[in-house]
């Protein structure tokens, strides 16, 4: 029963899972850009979060669309708020991507003084924790969601140990003001990405057990 | 800055002062382990409900189920079929109503019921609102007079009908005809108010006004509606009793069960998947 209902909530969701991939993608791309120091590649990377956007407005419009024909209830309505949410989440992935890009663009091709090591390192666990977190949240497993979330403290831990690093590097490179202050935006970037991974988590045991966790 | 936090605090204390309030909620009417036959068919079975003052409560489900059965055995109409028999009790303000000695009579003047399709007396405005109030003895005329006002009035049809209250209650829409159905049914000041899907015969715009009346009514009335509409079910009950082959499967406040129903079956009829 109600066929057409499902596939409506199936295609909107996979829509959904669609924008996390490109965000994701986006967001690890444009760090990988920072350490080559691709400045073209980058400004790809800010041309193309046009797309990220339109993919969540399509979400924002599919499910107004399904709550206005099919006046959803009880699990149906907090999927359909959860993916609202998640897409916004998401979409802010992308617009860290967008963020870093920038700053890589503003670094330039000057060489990068500082060194980068632990907040790759930082990259590597957010976008681990990211696809993790995509994944727990299209088999909607909680055990694995909750599990994934505490990884947010590692990261936090990281966030605080790259900037101790690059403020003990400061006085060898007075001359890198302006690189410092990007990097530590960028740092504060990959920080927050990790922290919407957790909201991911919060969202998915909202549309499952319609109760509120905070797991920050 | 912190006043202003100090004060949405506050208000939101007020709030849950006023929902605890509501589940305390004096009840009207207490169902125990009532079953009941439509000869061999066990039509209900073992309910435990209770219906709260000056609420309105919802019952949802599809055809069969024992909706509108329950709905008649609180105003003992279910008695009008032969062959059924019922165990258990229903109280009625504290006097078990299924009792051989209690008296059917007085049930009706304080459980009043709305049926489906609007059915108004072939008789003018005045007469139909009247008819309750005579039956018990009121000949004066200014009393009669104010009773249909207020009725009217109440059932937010005065207006439409104030000037034509002499004329056939059959010349009247669909709509306009339940309403009068409902003031008939206020005149003779109810403490109850039982309405058997009392919209689906009528238009959108008739529903809403019927919607709206019954939000109005419920702050001196106690309502208990069958609706197959869920929505409807939804937007204007306070709480929402499930019935499914003649058991109640849940009850439970109305925004509960259409955000976050305990029971897997009452999820799945709720948003469309069954019945």
């Amino acid at each position: 029963m109600r066929e057409k209902y499902e596939q409506q909530l199936q295609d909107v969701q996979q829509r959904l899972i669609q924008l996390c991939e490109l965000s994701i993608h986006a967001f690890d791309k444009s760090l990988g850009l920072l350490q080559s120091q691709d400045i073209s590649k980058a400004w790809i990377i800010i041309e193309q979060d046009r797309f990220i956007n339109r993919l969540e407005q399509q979400i924002q419009d599919d499910v107004q669309m399904i709550m206005t024909k099919q006046q959803p209830v009880a699990t149906d309505l907090r999927r359909l708020l959860v993916i609202i949410r998640a897409a916004s989440e998401m979409e802010r992935i992308g617009d860290y991507a967008v963020s870093i890009a920038k700053e890589t663009i503003r670094i330039g091709e000057n060489q990068i003084v500082y060194d980068l090591q632990q907040l790759m390192v930082m990259r590597t666990l957010a976008v681990d924790m990211l696809q993790k977190m995509l994944q727990a949240f299209s088999e909607e497993n909680l055990i694995e969601a909750k599990e994934i979330a505490t990884l947010d403290d590692e990261i936090d831990q990281l966030y605080g140990d790259v900037l101790s690093g690059f403020e003990q590097e400061r006085t060898w490179h007075e001359m890198h003001a302006a690189q410092l202050q990007s990097l530590s935006f960028i740092c504060k970037y990959v920080e927050r990405a990790a922290d919407h991974a957790t909201n991911l988590a919060e969202a998915l045991f909202y549309l499952v057990q319609g109760k509120r966790y905070d797991f920050d | 800055m912190v006043r202003a936090f100090d004060e949405v605090i506050e208000m939101n204390k007020e709030k849950d002062v006023q929902v605890i309030s509501q589940q305390q909620a004096k009840s009207v009417f207490e169902t125990t382990r009532l079953n009941l036959w439509y000869g061999e068919t066990h039509a209900l079975k073992d309910i435990h409900l209770t219906i709260s003052e000056n609420e309105v409560t919802a019952i949802i489900g599809p055809s069969g189920c024992g909706k509108s059965t329950y709905l008649k055995t609180l105003n003992r109409m279910v008695e009008l079929v032969p062959s059924v028999r019922t165990s258990g009790e229903i109280k009625y303000r504290d006097e078990n109503i299924l009792s051989k000695h209690y008296q059917v009579e007085h049930l009706r003047t304080k459980v009043g019921m709305v049926f489906q399709k609007p059915n108004p007396f072939p008789k003018s405005i005045y007469d139909n609102i009247a008819y309750g109030p005579r039956i018990h003895g009121i000949r004066n005329k200014k009393i009669l007079d104010q009773i249909v006002e207020k009725s009217l009035r109440d059932a937010a049809i005065w207006d439409e009908v104030k000037d034509r209250l002499h004329e056939n209650a059959y010349g009247l829409s669909g709509g306009q005809q339940q309403r009068i159905c409902i003031a008939r049914c206020l005149a003779i000041e109810p403490d109850v108010i039982l309405m058997d899907e009392p919209t689906s015969a009528l238009d959108p715009i008739s529903t809403l006004k019927v919607e709206e009346l019954i939000q109005q009514l419920k702050a001196n009335y106690s309502i208990v509606i069958v609706t197959h509409n869920m929505q409807q079910a939804a937007r204007i009950s306070d709480k929402t009793a499930f019935f499914l082959n003649g058991e109640v499967v849940e009850f439970d406040v109305t925004n509960k069960i259409f955000t976050n129903p305990h029971d897997k079956r009452t999820e799945d009829y709720v948003s469309g998947r069954f019945g």
